[in-house]
């Protein structure tokens, strides 16, 4: 298990102009894993999951140091594809994101823009990536209509079967239950434990309950350093920095 | 005095001034309409001016309105359109953007009578395109750059910023994001701006004259000089030829515009409605 590493942050440092968002940070993310990224708010980490599909770039006056290792591979390095790369690490965000289209064309956009896939292929697409989303029942009816006019929750799981339509290797999803309601947050915690069968998924959860519900490592960040990282039970049962120990407590944060 | 009272006052000033300027547009509506209208028959749609306007149609006049502002608007709008992605999309406020937009915004404020003075010694002397459709329309376009430049660039700036890191986390180039999620969605603005445009087109008089001259015949290419409405009404008030015609004229100028921005707003809506572009 410990072998399967998919990706290998080495002290990656982080800057916006001169100040220092993430500090000197190693860790590794297994295939097939769910890794929440855990820390109150300002921790750096969003900052860290969009240095991994490298959306970061978009930023002005950013700066960065040490490497991220995709299956062995820099992510920096001049040959890399940085639109394969984000084929490949997709991204969920924090609040939905419907673009300004249908249903059918936002989970289509993806996949259309790689290759001429055919209608039907594309079809396909867009029923197995809201089954697998749980939204298909919820849909189907109504592909064409505009992705705004569903509710919040629903949103959020079509932004996942877009990510899902790409046929990504890893997924990032940066608090993507903040603002959702239980029902509908359940529901992307449930998708989440089927879908690690076949990806990768580094999650930044909107609170402890939460990582310590789908997780199985947690790795604790606070003011851009990693405090501790460690299996599910381990951290939450015998947390080895104090302040891990108070966070998941909630004396702070 | 209390503070309801200040909130009636308030109230009663604002709904005035709207009162106000809706009875001014009302009254010269109105007034146009009521002077011009008797004059719009069959014959004055379709007859070319006889005796200098004094009788006769107008229907040269309305092909060389037709034909000016759309050679204009053609002309214009991929050059503003393409001016207001760059400056909203590839630069970062550089000193470049800086010059572009200066130079924008000095061209919006100068009357329109310079512009006609430039195109009569550029397009119509210098270039040797003499008084014609294509002289009034490049002058035009020129004209109208500015315009097209500002509403398009807030329409594209308007695009919530999320929208391109989306479509950049989704895969997409920035060519393939401009083109499937920025341009679409600023659309509706750009459109806009272009409406703007043309009815600044149709208005025009002292730059039109100057480039296109006031010939009465039918034009028979873009080379030939034409004589567009407003320059046609502009004549026979000012010479004092025939004021029916003039507001006969200008009646038709007030429906043709209400007719482009009915249309205009009409597709724009449609596709906004939809959301979608397939």
């Amino acid at each position: 298990m410990s072998e399967n590493i998919k990706i290998a942050i080495k002290n990656l440092s982080f800057y916006y102009r001169e100040k220092c968002v993430i500090n000197d940070l190693s860790l590794n993310i297994r295939g097939n894993e769910i890794l929440c990224v855990l820390g109150p708010a300002n921790s750096g980490i969003t900052t860290l999951l969009r240095a991994l599909n490298r959306l970061c770039d978009l930023d002005a006056g950013v700066s960065m140091k040490g490497e991220i290792l995709l299956d062995g591979k820099n992510i920096r390095d001049e040959d890399v594809n940085v639109t394969e790369l984000r084929r490949r690490v997709g991204m969920v965000f924090d609040v939905p994101t419907p673009l300004p289209m249908s249903i059918y064309d936002n989970i289509a956009y993806g996949p259309r823009l790689h290759g001429n896939k055919g209608r039907r292929e594309i079809d396909e697409t867009v029923e197995s990536t809201l089954r697998m989303a749980a939204l298909w029942d919820d849909v189907k009816d109504r592909l064409e209509l505009p992705a705004m006019s569903l509710s919040g929750g629903q949103q959020q799981r079509l932004c996942m079967a877009r990510v899902l339509a790409m046929n990504p290797e890893v997924i990032l999803l940066d608090r993507p239950c903040s603002g959702l309601d239980p029902i509908s947050t359940a529901k992307i915690e449930e998708s989440l434990t089927e879908l690690k069968q076949e990806f990768t998924i580094v999650l930044a959860p909107h609170n402890v309950q939460q990582a310590s519900r789908v997780s199985d490592r947690v790795a604790f960040m606070l003011m851009g350093s990693l405090i501790e990282e460690g299996k599910n039970a381990d951290v939450f049962s015998r947390p080895k920095d104090q302040k891990t120990s108070d966070y998941i407590t909630g004396r702070f944060g | 005095m209390n503070s309801r009272d200040h909130e009636r006052i308030a109230k009663a000033l604002i709904w005035t001034a709207a009162l106000f300027v809706l009875a001014v547009l009302a009254f010269i509506l109105i007034y146009i309409l009521a002077r011009g209208l008797p004059r719009l028959d069959w014959e004055f749609l379709t007859e070319i001016p006889r005796n200098m306007g004094r009788s006769g149609g107008v229907s040269s006049t309305i092909v060389g309105t037709l034909m000016v502002t759309s050679l204009a608007v053609a002309i214009a709008v991929p050059f503003g359109i393409g001016t207001a992605f760059y400056l909203a999309e590839y630069t970062r406020g550089g000193y470049i953007t800086r010059i572009i937009r200066f130079c924008a915004e000095s061209l919006a404020g100068i009357p329109s009578i310079v512009y006609g003075l430039f195109g009569f010694i550029f397009f119509v002397i210098f270039l040797g395109l003499g008084w014609s459709v294509i002289s009034g329309a490049l002058t035009l376009s020129v004209m109208i750059l500015p315009t097209l430049i500002r509403t398009s660039e807030e329409a594209i700036r308007a695009v919530p910023n999320i929208y391109r890191e989306v479509s950049y986390s989704l895969s997409a180039t920035k060519w393939q994001t401009i083109i499937k999620v920025v341009f679409p969605s600023a659309l509706p603005g750009i459109a806009n701006g272009i409406i703007l445009s043309v009815g600044r087109c149709i208005a025009e008089t002292a730059a039109v004259i100057l480039t296109a001259g006031s010939a009465l015949r039918m034009p028979s290419s873009v080379f030939s000089p034409t004589r567009t409405m407003a320059v046609h009404f502009y004549i026979l008030a000012m010479e004092g030829i025939s004021m029916e015609n003039a507001f006969g004229t200008a009646a038709l100028l007030i429906i043709l515009i209400f007719l482009i921005n009915v249309v205009a707003n009409t597709f724009v809506n449609r596709f906004v409605a939809k959301g979608v572009k397939r």
